[in-house]
């Protein structure tokens, strides 16, 4: 059965990682949905968090490929009901009268975003959430019409004490 | 010190006797500094061969193989090499000059992104940017290269770091975060297994390449005696179970003996070893030994029910997974007594091996290699190259120890036997070395003749003349109504004229006899030595099972 996975892995922050493991996405052919990177607890060290679509076993040979990268320190499926997951999404509506202006404003309210930025003809309105629930978002408000649409990626780190680092 | 004494001084700490290189602009101070070095180099013709020199190396000797080239299109031109070795997980170390750091990205003469395009073909991969780096980066590359499942890595040296100067420290310390612990054989494991395979009634052994990588022949036959298993390989396991022993079944696969690839449906409990389930080894997968419990036992977790699905699996190298099984089995198995599974064995056996040829011709590829068989050491080493010479070599040359048939299983590299020969020669000086070749592969590396020769590592080359691309040529005639496209390759070059003209010995047979004699010849004289032997080109490689088909549907 295919479902979305969520790979944690810490990785060397260094130039070129970044192209390895990706060539390995690539080359094993895994479907990608997202990925999230930046640097982790300790300045060399990233934290990437991947996405994929496929089963159980697509699953576990994306986290055996990626261990098997030596830039690579550690990679673990997360399970989402015990992890933490945000994707942040900054989306601009075009809002060209009040009334548009006063809908926006409206679903921002329902879905807890913040409009960060508007202009004579746009609103750009920053949203934190799950997937499922910036995806509501963008398709409820689409009709005001989308002007442009960034997406970070779903970020995760396990709920509670227990971690993925490097001296555990 | 100088970035390239560095270099070479930390070669010589990893122990490295020979590397296999041309040089070029990039890389001129390290050749430079290998003039004071012990270290052997050997020039190649072609940067390829060089890298397949090196895998030979590693594939006769369990040692890590060197190769070394120049930047640009010497660095590309390894790269075929490169993968070959990785799918067949040997442990390389490929040493290749860059344009200096300042230059690097303004596409400079003669500068190509090594790293990102060996970047998949290689488990280590590192430009250091100073002298001082050089030592750990050496070490680590040999160090990743034959860990766990071997494979190769790679060096880019910028020149301007050859060229530098700096204190530097040579230190056995690995800096890398990344690696990951060996597994080790899970105890409970174990026991699960050694429970099945005590319990099996019908026991089959399928072993791969990575016996042989873990060296573990010795521990397999002793449990095949133990379970009174029989045991056929993939083309890359061949060699690590004696093709002459009552159990030994040959190879499975599309090329696979018609026995092995019948008999082994018909296992209760099917154990494979260091063995990828590869497509040409398992036929149509969903119909291999759909009845079999199937046990696993590799050290690459990847490789776990990758391709097939699995009863049960044990992570780990295969010598301590063996030593354990066999341990555990000792007890269980002392009184194991002939069944009706070992007659069933032996009868296929002896079908197998009474068959008679018909054929009237006088030089067919299975009485040549039968021939070469007889007339060897058992210790020799052989290579292959690709195509209908490869298949007819693992079908009708019974190999006898491991690492003495080398072949390229995964990539299917034409032109890889020949200097890979050259390579096993250098680090076995004391066996024959025979490459098993065909006309349209030999002729892709012809000229590492002028590095055997004049390096002084003699081999012989047998070449299977049909005057064509022979495999693609059987697969047109099978499956593409015999409409022969782009596959005739004509009677040129002359093989004798060309060796002579290296300065090598060609003797062309014309009889079994002939045959017989050049061999002889060769093995006494120790000189470089190309046989041609001309076969019938409509000859096929039977039997065969096509793709897409189960090991049961066998053609011929
Ligand atoms: C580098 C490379 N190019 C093309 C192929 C495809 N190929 C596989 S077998 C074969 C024919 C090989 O001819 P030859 O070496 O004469 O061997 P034969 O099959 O005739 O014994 C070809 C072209 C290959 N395996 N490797
Ligand atoms: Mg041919």
């Amino acid at each position: 059965m295919t479902k979305t996975y969520i790979i944690s892995a810490l990785v060397e922050h260094k130039p070129g990682v970044l192209y390895k493991i990706s060539n390995m996405f690539w080359r094993r052919g895994f479907n990608i949905e997202s990925v999230a990177i930046g640097t982790a607890e300790q300045e060399d060290l990233a934290r990437i968090t991947i996405t994929i679509e496929g089963d159980e076993k697509d699953a576990e040979q994306f986290v055996g490929h990626l261990e098997k990268l030596i830039d690579v320190l550690k990679a673990t499926r997360l399970d989402p009901k015990k992890a933490v997951i945000r994707e942040l999404a900054l989306v601009k509506l075009k809002a060209k009268d009040a009334k548009m202006r006063s809908d926006i404003f409206h679903y921002v309210d329902v879905f807890r975003g913040r409009i960060v930025d508007v202009s004579p003809e746009t609103a750009t309105v920053e949203i934190v959430g799950s997937k499922d629930k910036i995806d509501a978002f963008i398709s409820l408000t689409k009709s005001f019409g989308l002007v442009e649409v960034a997406r970070t990626g779903e970020t995760a780190l396990i709920r509670g004490p227990e971690s993925v680092r490097l001296d555990e | 010190m100088s970035g390239a004494k560095a270099l070479v001084k930390a070669l010589e700490r990893e122990k490295v006797e020979t590397i296999f290189g041309l040089p070029g602009g990039a890389i001129i101070p390290v050749y430079d500094a290998l003039l004071d070095s012990n270290i052997r180099h050997v020039l190649v013709r072609h940067e390829q061969s060089a890298a397949h020199m090196a895998d030979g190396y590693a594939r006769a000797s369990g040692k890590t193989g060197v190769c070394m080239a120049t930047s640009g299109p010497g660095a590309t031109n390894l790269v075929t090499g490169l993968v070959t070795g990785q799918l067949d997980s040997s442990p390389m170390v490929a040493i290749t000059g860059q344009v200096s750091t300042p230059q690097i990205g303004l596409d400079a003469f003669q500068e190509a992104d090594i790293i990102s395009i060996a970047s998949p073909a290689t488990k280590y991969n590192h430009q250091p940017r100073s002298v001082e780096e050089i030592p750990p980066t050496v070490r680590e590359a040999f160090f990743i290269a034959s860990l766990g499942r071997p494979g190769p890595a790679l060096i880019d040296l910028p020149k301007d770091v050859q060229v530098d100067t700096a204190e530097v420290e040579f230190s056995d310390k690995i800096r890398i975060r990344g690696i990951k612990p060996i597994p080790t054989p899970d105890n409970t494991q174990i026991g699960r297994v050694a429970e099945m395979l005590s319990e099996a009634e019908k026991p089959f052994i399928l072993a791969g390449g990575g016996v042989i990588v873990a060296n573990a022949s010795h521990q397999l036959q002793n449990l095949a005696e133990l379970l009174l298993a029989p045991v056929a390989t993939s083309l890359m396991g061949k060699g690590v179970f004696p093709e002459n022993h009552p159990l030994s079944m040959g190879m499975i696969g599309m090329h696979g003996s018609k026995e092995a690839n019948q008999i082994i449906y018909d296992a209760d409990v099917l154990l494979a070893i260091g063995c990828r389930f590869s497509d040409r080894t398992t036929g149509k997968l969903d119909e291999f030994c759909p009845a079999a419990k199937v046990i696993q036992i590799d050290i690459d977790s990847t490789e776990i029910g990758k391709n097939k699905c699995i009863d049960a699996a044990i992570v780990s190298d295969a010598a301590p997974a063996l030593n354990m099984l066999n341990k555990a089995l000792v007890k269980k198995l002392k009184h194991k007594k002939k069944t009706s599974w070992s007659k069933k064995i032996k009868e296929i056996k002896e079908i197998s091996e009474n068959k008679i040829e018909n054929s009237g011709k006088e030089l067919t590829p299975p009485k040549i290699l039968r021939e070469l068989r007889r007339l060897i050491p058992d210790k020799s080493i052989v290579t292959t190259e690709v195509g209908q010479n490869q298949m007819w070599a693992s079908l009708y040359f019974k190999a006898l120890r491991p690492r003495t048939f080398i072949t390229s299983g995964g990539f299917g590299c034409m032109g890889y036997g020949f200097p890979a020969a050259i390579g096993a020669k250098a680090a076995r000086p004391d066996l024959p070395v025979f490459d098993i070749a065909g006309d349209g592969s030999f002729i892709m590396t012809e000229n590492s003749l002028a590095t055997s020769v004049l390096e002084k590592i003699p081999v012989t080359v047998v070449i299977l003349n049909n005057r064509m691309l022979g495999m693609v040529a059987q697969w047109q005639r099978l499956f593409f109504n015999r409409r022969y496209s782009a596959v005739q390759l004509g009677n040129v070059p002359d093989f004798v004229k060309l060796a002579e003209s290296y300065g090598a010995q060609g003797i062309r047979v014309g009889s079994i006899l002939e045959f017989s004699k050049a061999i002889k010849t060769s093995l006494k004289e120790e000189v470089t030595t190309v046989i041609d032997v001309p076969i019938d080109p409509e000859e096929n490689v039977l039997p065969m099972v096509p793709v897409g088909y189960s090991l049961k549907e066998v053609i011929g």
